[in-house]
């Protein structure tokens, strides 16, 4: 991103095609940008920063809890940190991360658009991510805030910290990601090109449209429960204060009927990606296309009857946590038809070893365990057990966490090409990936196991005892750091030096891959036809 | 002049109102859902405090809000008459009905002030502040701290509502919508009209259900 409109040099022997990077270069070009192209690479530059403030403070907890006293932080500094992890890691990098830079730049030519059906408010929806990013670090640097990310009344409306700009800038996330989604919808609805009908629509479209309809059915919810919280610790009109005669418990009811299909807004997408992957490099029709499709939007509907799960011990009745208890098992039967459908589709392909396969593995492997302990964690009787320890810690890394960063490593390693025109190191890449994700492993099975052993969560000491997995877990946590800085680093390098990818450098069949890498500004100079289903890869060997 | 206001990403002008239609109703849907935690909350309270509900509704001024209905529903007429007089070309009457749209929805405001200004004095405040009748009960306050949230959310957007109104008068006034374009307005009007909705959901569960 250059930052004048200084006369360019004069041009050199090989004449660059014009595309979306070099159609202009004005730092001006891109703050007013409504290109689509453009707004997903600045997305994918705000997420990847975001990523790297809330790694920092997860390694900083992992470096608290290399010991069972008291070392480098207080308990208040320690309270705040985790809070800040989960609000940077949820709101700033997992909600929008795919979405918003893989969603954006590649829906439209999957579809075979010319843009977003309002490439307006996807600017917007850029600067109110920008807005709420810059509020949730004013309280941080203010003071942090202490709740934990779910910012539970009664404590929330009480505690000295700077709450208010935090959750502020939540809100503020919220009503982006809704502009996002919001877009998403009418874009698939009515900007399909000739021929792309809804059967024949990429699974990652499928995924965002999925997701979408749950950014903006459930965001809202939220966006008011936390400005209530907001007036409550402004104000103290004690809403869900009980000294006022208000229930805490209400509160948690509105959280949870967002921020659990909140879940499903980070996953789905991951799984959007993952469908791409897989048949891109097994070189085979997907096993069942219908299946991942009803299991995404299965996914995202029974998502919103679920979240009692996270209120199992809160007070509630025998017969409502059963009904939950159930109800989320749901879940597990639609995960479980897309992983077959991955397997399935792997089963006798013609394979390449490429670096987004490798996190696809990684994938498979944390989503696998990561989905059957939270099976485990939605049968009652367990999860008082498990409640508020470790092992709740361990399950949502592995699924929610390790899914979502396995299927942005994955897109991001499968697009990059596609999207700056550049190819970076594979063997490097391909070890970097087993870096990180032996990292991911390493760091959080041990917490299974502290969990289970009953160390609780959101701690700084703990007894001497739980020492040794501790040292395990931490010793993981550098492995996944510097596994995703060496990443950002050859990728950075790759920008800048690496080989010229082609437009089709995976050799697949998708409308994107049929323009040139990056693409032109205004993607297709014809409206593309499409005549077959996606990744009919059969079809393409006996032609 | 059709074609001023097609989008070059959209195959037809057809298929771009349907997208801003589709796009508006998602919105309202959004809307709606955010609303209704506030619906939820109250019913939740409600339920636990049932008897303070009814005396707390005992306490807000009936007629008044009966007023502020009508006027809102006389509002909703003249902004779908707006819409369909455009549609005829007959853009003086629209840009008058807009108008009328815009001071009823002006009235409505001042009534709602003047309401509160009536709490105020009998010293019903939201929260910890309120030093009116039947202080001595949570479910009094709590019904008064619901009632300044959701009619409040509430003026908040007939205050959106009437920024819209008043582009609109002018992009009718430049002689923008008629028979064949009249999209922005026809959204517009949708918008009007789930704020109105949303009131008549307010007025009985704030006055009428004594």
């Amino acid at each position: 991103m250059t930052t004048t409109a200084s006369p360019r040099p004069p041009a050199p022997a090989h004449v660059e095609t014009k595309n979306y990077l070099n159609a202009e270069t004005t730092f001006r070009s891109w703050a007013t940008t409504t290109d689509h192209k453009r707004i997903g690479v600045l997305f994918l530059a705000g997420v990847t920063l975001s990523a790297m403030l809330g790694g920092t403070f997860a390694l900083l907890l992992r470096l608290e809890l290399l010991t069972p006293e008291a070392d480098v932080m207080t308990a208040m500094t320690y309270n705040r940190l985790f809070t800040l992890h989960g609000v940077v890691m949820v709101w700033l990098f997992m909600i929008p991360a795919i979405p918003g830079a893989f969603g954006n730049f590649m829906v439209p030519l999957m579809i075979g658009a010319r843009d977003v059906a309002f490439p307006r408010l996807n600017l917007a929806s850029f600067y109110f991510y920008l807005s709420g990013a810059l509020l949730v670090i004013a309280g941080a640097i203010a003071g942090g805030a202490d709740t934990g990310w779910t910012f539970y009344p009664p404590y929330s409306a009480q505690t000295p910290t700077a709450l208010v700009p935090v959750l502020a800038g939540v809100f503020v996330l919220g009503i982006s990601s809704t502009m996002t989604g919001l877009n998403f919808i009418v874009t698939i609805h009515t900007l399909r090109t000739a021929g792309m009908t809804w059967w024949r629509l990429p699974l990652f479209v499928w995924a965002i449209y999925a997701t979408s309809i749950i950014l903006v059915l459930a965001t809202p919810v939220l966006g008011l429960s936390l400005l209530l919280v907001a007036i409550d610790h402004a104000f103290a009109l004690g809403v869900f204060n009980p000294a006022h005669g208000g229930d805490p418990i209400l509160y948690q009811h509105l959280f949870w009927f967002y921020s659990h299909p909140a879940v499903y807004i980070m996953i789905l997408p991951a799984m959007g990606v993952i469908s791409e992957v897989v048949p891109a490099f097994s070189r085979k029709n997907v096993f069942s296309y219908r299946g991942i499709v009803i299991a995404s939007v299965g996914i995202a509907l029974v998502g919103f009857l679920t979240w009692g799960h996270h209120m199992f011990t809160s007070g509630m009745s025998a017969f409502d946590s059963g009904a939950f208890g159930v109800l989320s098992m749901f879940v597990a039967i639609f995960s479980a038809i897309k992983v077959f459908t991955w397997v399935g589709t792997l089963y006798r392909g013609r394979i390449t070893l490429s670096t987004p396969l490798l996190y696809f593995f990684g994938f498979l492997f944390l989503f696998a365990f990561g989905g059957m302990t939270g099976v485990a964690l939605a049968s009652t009787s367990l999860d008082v057990h498990w409640h508020d320890t470790y092992f709740i810690v361990a399950h949502f890394h592995f699924i929610m966490v390790g899914g979502t960063m396995m299927g942005f490593m994955a897109g991001l390693h499968f697009w990059f090409p596609k999207m700056f025109g550049r190819l970076y190191s594979q063997r490097l890449s391909a070890v970097v990936a087993l870096l990180a994700i032996s990292g991911f492993i390493l760091t959080f099975t041990p917490q299974f196991l502290l969990g289970n052993a009953g160390m609780p969560r959101r701690y700084h000491t703990y007894p001497a005892e739980y020492q040794p997995l501790n040292i395990i877990s931490t010793i993981g946590s550098w492995a996944i750091g510097a596994g995703l800085l060496i990443g950002l680093l050859y990728l950075l390098v790759a920008l800048w030096r690496g080989k010229p990818a082609g437009s089709n450098p995976w050799n697949l069949l998708g409308l994107e891959w049929s323009i040139s890498s990056p693409p032109p500004p205004h993607n297709f100079e014809e409206p593309p036809k499409v005549w077959q289903e996606p990744y009919d890869y059969w079809r393409a060997r006996n032609d | 002049m059709p074609t001023t206001h097609h989008v070059a990403h959209f195959e037809d002008l057809a298929k771009q109102g349907h997208a801003a239609r589709l796009g508006m109703w998602l919105f309202l849907g959004s809307e709606a859902l955010l609303f209704s935690g506030l619906f939820t909350l109250y019913a939740a309270y409600r339920n636990e405090y049932t008897s303070d509900f009814a005396a707390g509704a005992q306490l807000t001024n009936l007629p008044l809000g009966t007023i502020m209905t009508a006027v809102l529903l006389v509002s909703s007429f003249f902004m779908a008459f707006a819409l369909a007089t455009a549609r005829q070309e007959r853009s003086r009457v629209s840009i008058a009905a807009l108008a009328t749209t815009f001071l009823l929805g002006i009235v409505f405001l001042g009534l709602k002030a003047t309401e509160y200004t009536m709490h105020f004095r009998d010293g019903i405040f939201p929260g910890a502040y309120y030093t009116g009748p039947l202080g001595e009960r949570h479910g009094v306050v709590l019904f008064f701290t619901l009632y300044y949230i959701m009619t409040g959310l509430h003026a908040l957007h007939v205050i959106g509502g009437l920024v819209l109104v008043g582009w609109l008068a002018r992009r009718t006034r430049r002689g923008d919508f008629g028979e064949a374009w009249s999209t922005p307005l026809e959204l517009g009007g949708l918008y009007w009209h789930f704020v109105d909705i949303i009131w008549l959901f307010l007025w009985p569960l704030f006055y009428l259900l004594r």
